[in-house]
C-alpha cells in the first residue's frame, strides 16, 4: 500500500480548524541505544533557536541498549517547562512500548508511529500518521549497517513539516550537535529532509499543535543542571576533585575534567592548577576531599544517595573535626538496581544529618541550572567559611536534562576563605586554640599543614578547644554547644528563599529544588481553574532562615511540595518549627520515579482543599515510563 | 655532653610527642621513638610534616611524636585517602602515615590497595601485632595459620602479607622490619625520607597485653628467633659527605630521589631488590620456611609518584592565588556562546 493513501485514510476523521501555538509536549518513545539521542536534542534546539521556550527531560532506563527510554519535549510560550502529564504527540518508534503508549493518551492528541507498527486502530479518537521508515531510509542511508542511526532523523523532518519547525533551524542544530563530524553531518541532513519531504508529500496536517517563531528565548542559553555545577566549581576556584562514577552524578566531575584541561592548565608550564582522582569508591572520595580541605584546598566530590550513604562516617569526622569540603548530590531513585536512573528529592533528611552522633549538615538546593553554577560558588564559600561539609542537593531532573537560562553571570566577589589564622591574628589574639570561640559567632580560627602556624593534631569528637585529646564531659558539652553555636550562625550566611506572597490568601506552597518549576505553573492552575489564591515560597538551604517561620504565620494552611515518600523536608521543619507552625503544614507528595508536574500538585492541592474529589480526577493518564522496564 | 643538635639546627626535643598510653613494653612505643630519631638526624622541618593515622592502638601513635607536626585522626581503615587528599592539596608537604595490622588488612584493604597503586608520596606503616588491641586481642588478617590466641582459640585462615601485596600492586619502596631491631627500623624509616613515592613498611610490633604468649608467631620470643635479615641496610643521607667503599659483588648501591645513597648488603647472590619477581620469591619463600625476611625487600627509586603522573603545578594547590585558579570572563563568554 503506498504510504501517502494510507496516511490520508488513517488521520483522524476531523480536520485540523484549532490552532495550538507554542504549547504542547512531544514524547519519543524509542529503544535505548538506538541513536535517538541526536535527533531528540536537534529537535529540542530547533525549537529553542526558534525563541519559544522549551525543556527537554530524559526518561531513560539503567541499560546501555535495549531497554525502552522516552524523550519528553515541552514547548511552552509561557515559559513554562516543568514536565507535562498529558503527552500531546507521540512519536512511537518501540515495538516493545508503542501499544500502551497509545493507549494512556489523551483524546486528541496526535500519534506519528513505524508503519509496521500498525497503531492507527487502537484508538478512534486520535490522530494518526503513518511513516514507512525503513523505506525512506534506504534511500537516503546506503550503507545499511549506518540506517539504524540515521532513521531517527527522519522523525525530525515529519515534525519540522507538520509541526512547523524551520528547516534551517533544524540544520544549524544539527550541524551544532555533530560538530566536526562532516560525513555523519551529510547523512543525517539527508535522513531529515527525506522526513520532511515524506511529510510534505503524504501527510496531511490533523493536529493542532504548531510552532511559530518568538523571542523569548534570545540570548539564552540551554545546558544540563550538572555541566552548570561543574562550570561553577571551575570558578570557584576548585583545586582538588575526587569521585566514583555513579547515575546520575557521573557528568558533573566528567564535564568538570573537559573544561579544567582547556582552562586550567598553566599556560606558561603545561601543567595542572587542580587535581582530578577518580577514586575507588565513595568513601575514599570523600576522604581524598576532608583530606585535601583540611590541608587547605578547596575540595569537592560528586555523587548519589548511594554514595552519601557510604560517605556517612566521614562526614561525621568532618563535622566535628571541622574540615570543608562541597559535596554535589545529584538526588535519584533508591538504593542497588531498580530505577538509578529516575529522579527524586529522596535524600534530603539522611543528607541534613548524615552519620552518627549529633551531626548538622549545610545544604543548598538548586532549582535552576543557573543556581548549579552559583550556588557552587556558594557551597565553597560556605564550607571553608564554616569549615565543615556543604552538600549541594541537586537531582536527576536538574543534573541530567537540558534547561534553558539566562547566561550565567562571571562572579565579582572574591573567594571566602574563611577564617585562616595568620602572624597578625595570632599575635592580636595571644592564645590560640584550634576550637576557641573568640569571636563569639562559633567558628574557630583553623591552620593549615605547611603554613608554619601552630600545629594541632586533628580528630573526631573527643577534644577540648585547644585540639587536645579529651574525654571529659565538660569538654564534650562545651564543644557540642559551640557547634549549635556554628549551625545557627550559618543561618545568617546561607541563601535567603525566594517568597512570592499573597496578601489575603489562606493557603500557601513551600517547594524546594526541581519542585519549583511544577509549582509555578500550578499557582496559575489553581488561580484559572479554582480561582484560589496562594503564596509560594522556595527554600534554598538548610539551616532555615527565620523566613520559614513568618511565611508560615501569614497563611492558614501550608502545603510543603517534595518529589518523595516521606515528606523529608517537612520533616526537619517539625524538628525546629514551633508546633502552632507545624499545625499548619501539610504534604503533596510525587514518588513515581519521574520529574513532578503542575497538574499532579493542582490536583492533590485540591483534594486536600476540598475543591475536587479523588475520583473526579482524570483516570487513564499513565505518563510513558512507570511501566517496567522488564529485565 | 654536648646537646645534640641536626643539620636544621635542632634538638631532639620538638621531634617527641606527647606522652604514650600504649602499655608498657609495646612494639608501638619503639617505632614512634625511631620515627623520632629518623626526623631528628634527618633534620625535616617538624611544620612541613603531617602524620596521619586510621584507628587502633596503632593509631594513636602519631600524637607520641613529632609534636610540631599537624596530626589526622581519620577514620577506621581510611587513613590513604585522607593522606592522598592531604599531598594532592600540597605536593610540599612530607606525610607519614601509621596503620595496624586491622587498620590496613581488613578494614582498609581497599584504601591501602589503591594507595599503593597510585605510588602516592607518603611513608606508610603497618604496626603489625597480628591482632587488635584496642577492643581487646581479636585475630587479624596478619595473623598467621595456626597462631593462637590468649584464651587457645586458633586461626585457620591464611595471613595477608601486606609486603607482597605491596610489591605486587606497585609501591616503590618496600620494607619490613621488627620494633625491636632499633638499627634495621631506623635506617628503613631514614631511607624513606628519601625517597619520592610510596614507602610500605611492615613493622613486627608485638603486642604484649594480647599477643605475646607463647602459640602466637607475632611475640617478641618468636619474632626474635624467626627474623631472616636481609642484610645489613646502609643509608647515606645527600648531607653527609661520606663515601662508602663496597663491594659490587656483595652489596647494591642505589640512589634515592633526593640524592640519598642506600648500600643493600646481599644476602644471596642472585637476589636484587629493584627485581620485583625476585622481592616476591624471597618473601614467599622465607614464610614457607616459617620465618619472615626484614630488611628493604623492594625499591624503584625512578618511578613517578601520583603527584607527579598528575602534572601538578610546582606550588601547592591550597594556596594558589585566585587568579590562578579563577578563569577570565573571556573563558567564561566563551563557554556561555558555546551552549547557545
Amino acid at each position: 500500500m503506498p504510504p501517502g493513501d494510507a496516511a490520508v485514510h488513517e488521520a483522524a476523521p476531523q480536520p485540523a480548524t484549532r490552532r495550538i501555538v507554542n504549547d504542547f509536549s512531544i514524547q519519543v518513545a524509542t529503544v535505548n541505544g538506538s541513536g535517538s539521542q541526536t535527533a531528540n536534542l536537534v529537535l529540542l534546539r530547533s525549537i529553542f533557536q526558534m525563541g519559544v521556550p522549551v525543556s527537554g527531560k530524559n526518561m531513560f532506563p539503567s541499560n546501555i541498549a535495549g531497554l525502552p527510554t522516552w524523550f519528553t519535549i515541552r514547548a511552552n510560550k509561557d515559559g513554562f517547562i516543568g514536565r507535562k502529564k498529558e503527552v500531546d504527540f507521540l512519536v512511537a518508534m518501540n515495538p516493545e512500548t508503542a501499544r500502551e503508549d497509545v493507549l494512556s493518551l489523551e483524546p486528541g492528541a496526535a500519534v506519528l508511529y513505524d508503519a509496521p507498527l500498525k497503531l492507527k486502530d487502537l484508538r478512534q479518537d486520535l490522530v494518526f500518521y503513518s511513516v514507512p521508515y525503513d523505506k525512506i531510509v534506504a534511500e537516503v542511508c546506503k550503507d545499511a549497517k549506518l540506517r539504524r542511526l540515521v532513521k531517527n532523523m527522519i522523525y525530525d523532518g515529519v515534525l519540522s513539516k507538520l509541526l512547523g519547525v524551520d528547516m534551517g533551524q533544524m540544520e544549524a542544530a544539527l550541524r551544532k550537535q555533530l560538530g566536526p563530524k562532516v560525513k555523519a553531518i551529510e547523512l543525517n541532513l539527508g535522513a531529515l529532509k527525506a522526513g520532511f519531504e515524506f511529510a510534505e508529500h503524504h501527510l496531511e496536517k490533523q493536529d493542532p499543535y504548531v510552532v511559530e517563531p518568538m523571542t523569548k528565548t534570545a540570548g539564552m542559553i540551554l545546558v544540563e543542571g550538572n555541566a552548570a555545577g561543574a562550570l561553577g566549581c571551575m570558578m570557584a576556584g576548585v583545586t582538588v576533585v575526587a569521585w566514583y562514577p555513579i547515575t546520575p552524578s557521573s557528568s558533573l566531575p566528567e564535564t568538570l575534567i573537559g573544561y579544567m584541561k582547556k582552562y586550567r592548565v598553566d599556560k606558561a608550564t603545561g601543567k595542572a592548577t587542580f587535581a582530578i582522582v577518580q577514586a575507588e569508591d565513595e568513601i575514599a572520595s570523600i576522604g581524598m576531599v576532608i583530606g585535601a580541605g583540611w590541608a587547605g584546598a578547596r575540595a569537592m566530590t560528586s555523587t548519589a544517595g548511594p554514595g552519601i550513604s557510604l560517605m556517612s562516617e566521614f562526614a561525621g569526622l568532618a563535622y566535628y573535626a571541622e574540615v570543608p569540603g562541597v559535596v554535589f548530590d545529584i538526588q535519584r531513585v533508591g538504593p542497588s538496581t531498580g530505577l538509578p536512573t529516575r529522579t527524586a528529592q529522596g535524600d534530603m533528611l539522611t543528607t541534613a544529618m548524615v552519620s552518627h552522633g549529633d551531626t548538622k549538615h549545610i545544604m543548598l538546593i538548586p532549582a535552576s541550572v543557573q543556581e548549579c553554577y552559583t550556588m557552587a560558588m556558594d557551597a565553597f564559600d560556605l564550607a571553608e567559611r564554616f569549615q565543615t561539609l556543604v552538600f549541594v542537593m541537586s537531582d536527576l531532573d536538574l543534573g541530567m536534562n537540558s534547561w534553558m537560562s539566562d547566561p550565567f553571570p562571571y562572579p565579582d566577589t572574591p573567594l571566602d576563605r574563611g577564617k585562616l589564622l595568620d602572624k597578625a591574628t595570632l599575635e592580636r589574639l595571644g592564645e590560640w586554640g584550634r576550637y576557641m570561640d573568640v569571636d563569639g559567632d562559633g567558628i574557630p580560627y583553623r591552620t593549615i599543614p605547611g603554613d608554619g602556624l601552630p600545629a594541632y593534631f586533628t580528630r573526631g569528637s573527643g577534644h577540648n578547644e585547644k585540639g587536645q585529646y579529651s574525654e571529659r564531659p565538660d569538654d564534650y558539652v562545651k564543644n557540642l554547644d559551640r557547634l549549635v553555636r556554628k549551625f545557627e550562625t550559618a543561618r545568617q550566611y546561607v541563601p535567603r528563599p525566594e517568597v512570592l506572597d499573597e496578601p489575603g490568601a489562606d493557603i500557601a506552597i513551600i517547594g524546594y529544588g526541581t519542585s519549583h518549576w511544577a509549582i509555578d505553573e500550578s499557582l496559575g492552575q489553581l488561580r484559572e481553574e479554582a480561582g484560589m489564591r496562594a503564596a509560594y515560597l522556595r527554600l534554598r538551604a538548610y539551616p532555615f532562615t527565620d523566613d520559614l517561620g513568618t511565611f508560615i504565620d501569614r497563611y492558614q494552611r501550608v502545603y510543603v511540595v517534595e518529589q518523595n515518600r516521606d515528606a523529608q523536608m517537612l520533616g526537619l521543619m517539625r524538628l525546629e518549627l514551633s508546633s502552632d507552625r507545624i499545625a499548619k503544614l501539610r504534604s503533596v507528595l510525587h514518588y513515581n520515579g519521574l520529574p513532578i508536574d503542575a497538574r499532579s500538585v493542582t490536583d492533590d492541592l485540591l483534594v486536600q482543599e476540598g475543591r475536587k474529589t479523588k475520583e473526579s480526577l482524570h483516570a487513564g493518564v499513565i505518563a510513558a515510563g512507570v511501566q517496567a522496564g522488564g529485565e | 655532653m654536648a646537646t645534640k643538635i641536626n643539620r636544621i639546627g635542632l634538638e631532639m626535643q620538638p621531634y617527641r610527642g606527647g606522652k604514650t598510653t600504649l602499655c608498657a613494653g609495646c612494639g608501638h612505643n619503639a617505632i614512634s621513638e625511631r620515627i623520632v630519631d629518623a626526623f631528628f638526624e634527618m633534620g625535616v622541618d617538624s611544620s612541613q610534616v603531617v602524620k596521619l593515622s586510621g584507628i587502633g592502638c596503632s593509631s594513636k601513635s602519631p600524637a607520641y611524636f613529632l609534636g610540631g607536626a599537624h596530626g589526622f585522626n581519620a577514620v577506621h581503615g581510611r587513613m590513604p585517602s585522607v593522606g592522598t587528599g592531604a599531598m594532592l592539596a600540597n605536593r610540599k608537604l612530607i606525610a607519614i602515615g601509621v596503620s595496624g595490622d586491622g587498620d590496613t588488612g581488613a578494614i582498609g584493604i581497599g584504601q591501602f590497595v589503591h594507595l599503593m597503586r597510585r605510588n602516592v608520596p607518603i611513608i606508610y606503616i603497618i604496626e603489625d601485632n597480628g591482632c587488635y588491641g584496642l577492643t581487646k586481642g581479636q585475630f587479624s588478617p596478619t595473623a598467621d595459620l595456626g597462631s593462637t590466641l590468649k584464651t587457645g582459640i586458633v586461626n585457620d585462615l591464611p595471613p595477608i602479607d601486606t609486603c607482597a601485596l605491596a610489591i605486587q600492586l606497585g609501591a616503590s619502596f618496600v620494607a619490613r622490619s621488627f620494633s625491636g631491631d632499633k638499627k634495621q627500623l631506623l635506617s628503613i624509616l631514614k631511607a624513606s625520607l628519601s625517597h619520592r613515592g610510596t614507602c610500605m613498611i611492615d613493622v613486627i610490633s608485638p603486642c604484649v597485653t594480647f599477643n605475646d604468649h607463647e602459640g602466637s608467631t607475632k611475640s617478641y620470643a618468636y619474632a626474635k628467633e624467626h627474623d631472616e635479615v636481609l642484610g645489613e641496610v646502609s643509608f647515606v643521607p645527600f648531607f653527609e659527605d661520606i663515601s662508602v667503599d663496597y663491594d659490587p659483588g656483595t652489596t647494591k648501591e642505589v640512589e634515592l630521589h633526593d640524592g640519598s645513597k642506600l648500600y643493600l648488603k646481599k644476602v644471596a647472590e642472585d637476589y636484587d631488590p629493584t627485581n620485583k619477581f625476585e622481592a616476591s620469591r624471597l618473601i614467599h619463600e622465607a614464610a614457607r620456611r616459617g620465618e619472615f625476611a626484614t630488611g628493604i625487600l623492594y625499591i624503584e627509586p625512578d618511578k613517578d609518584d601520583f603527584v607527579t603522573l598528575l602534572n601538578l603545578v610546582d606550588e601547592p594547590l591550597a594556596t594558589l592565588p585566585l587568579e590562578r585558579t579563577r578563569p577570565g570572563r573571556e573563558a567564561l563568554d566563551e563557554i556561555m556562546e558555546s551552549l547557545r
